[in-house]
């Protein structure tokens, strides 16, 4: 007799994955206001930063502004630390994305430092980046994140940030 | 017309600080003041009402750039080669962000700044800022 267990309907485990997602970024005023949104596959998040002009920092050439770009970058360190942290919970169903609709939303890490390189202007159009998580500790976080537009190979701005990690489970009774 | 209203235009001129709400209270050679009243729009963490810290470090790099661009020694235009923003305390909700950034140093290609966020307790910054960016116009 066969005592694997079935593998959930792909459907299901989408919904499940892109509901936690949504609930994480749309929460959040700030991401709304700039537009940022998150591509998934799998567990790999891409943060996509369509072009606006409210953008604009450099008019005349014109440039996304450089205050931009550090915000997207750090959006996209954030949510990408968060996620890798939670993926656990979301995957075995402790995280219940209903909940966040009512406004509880699971505490986000807090930036320490975040230190951006410019690398180019920013080009005006659409800006794609992906964080790696180069250490995701009980208490401190450190992440790199990488900007680009035409071309991967061609980063735009690239930062690094070091993050302190909210409370987790028992933990959050303070 | 003088340095500090052409840069009041400049300032105004790029679309992301005017949306954000910025205004340039101050510049003389080397030394920016500017602001950002607080907007429901940049919070950060729902729960709180903390603004995020991106929208802090729009206006700590928008600052610094005017502050590299009232040096007496920058000919031009600049642009951001990197920014470190430290966050000491989370911004007081329904407050006001003040940056000064003061551009310190500059060589013939590049500005060194450094700069302060802090809200109306001025007693302990908001953030800190240091970075380093380009110097245009010299031929």
């Amino acid at each position: 007799m066969n005592t694997r267990k079935r593998p959930e309907p792909v459907q299901v485990v989408k919904q499940r994955r892109d509901a936690a997602l949504k609930a994480l970024v749309h929460g959040v005023p700030y991401i709304q206001f700039l537009g940022v949104e998150f591509d998934r596959r799998g567990d790999e998040l891409t943060a996509v930063l369509p072009f606006a002009d409210k953008l604009i920092g450099n008019p005349i050439l014109p440039a996304i502004h450089g205050g931009v770009t550090a915000a997207f970058l750090e959006i996209t360190a954030v949510i990408c630390l968060s996620w890798a942290t939670l993926w656990e919970e979301i995957e075995t169903g402790a995280f219940d994305p209903e909940n966040l609709v009512g406004g509880k939303m699971p505490r986000l890490p807090k930036t320490v430092s975040f230190t951006v390189d410019y690398l180019r202007s920013g080009l005006p159009r659409d800006a794609y980046a992906r964080a790696q998580v180069n250490r995701s500790g009980r208490r401190y976080a450190s992440v790199h994140v990488e900007a680009w537009q035409d071309n991967r190979e061609r980063p735009f701005a690239q930062a690094t940030g070091h993050f302190l990690m909210p409370k987790r489970g028992l933990e959050s009774e303070e | 017309m003088d340095k500090t209203s052409i840069a009041k235009h400049f300032i105004t001129a790029i679309p992301h600080a005017r949306e954000l709400g910025m205004s340039l209270d101050s510049l003389s050679e080397g030394i920016a003041v500017m602001s950002m009243p607080y907007d429901e729009r940049f919070i950060g963490d729902p729960e709180t009402g903390v603004i995020h810290g991106g929208a802090v470090s729009a206006l700590l790099d928008t600052c610094c750039g005017a502050a590299v661009m009232s040096h007496p020694r920058s000919p031009g235009g600049t642009a951001t080669i990197d920014l470190r923003i430290d966050y000491m305390r989370a911004a007081t909700p329904g407050q006001a962000i003040r940056a000064r950034a003061e551009c310190y140093h500059v060589t013939r290609n590049v500005a060194f700044v450094r700069a302060t966020a802090t809200d109306d307790d001025d007693s302990l910054p908001v953030a800190t800022a240091a970075g380093s960016f380009t110097v245009e116009g010299l031929k």
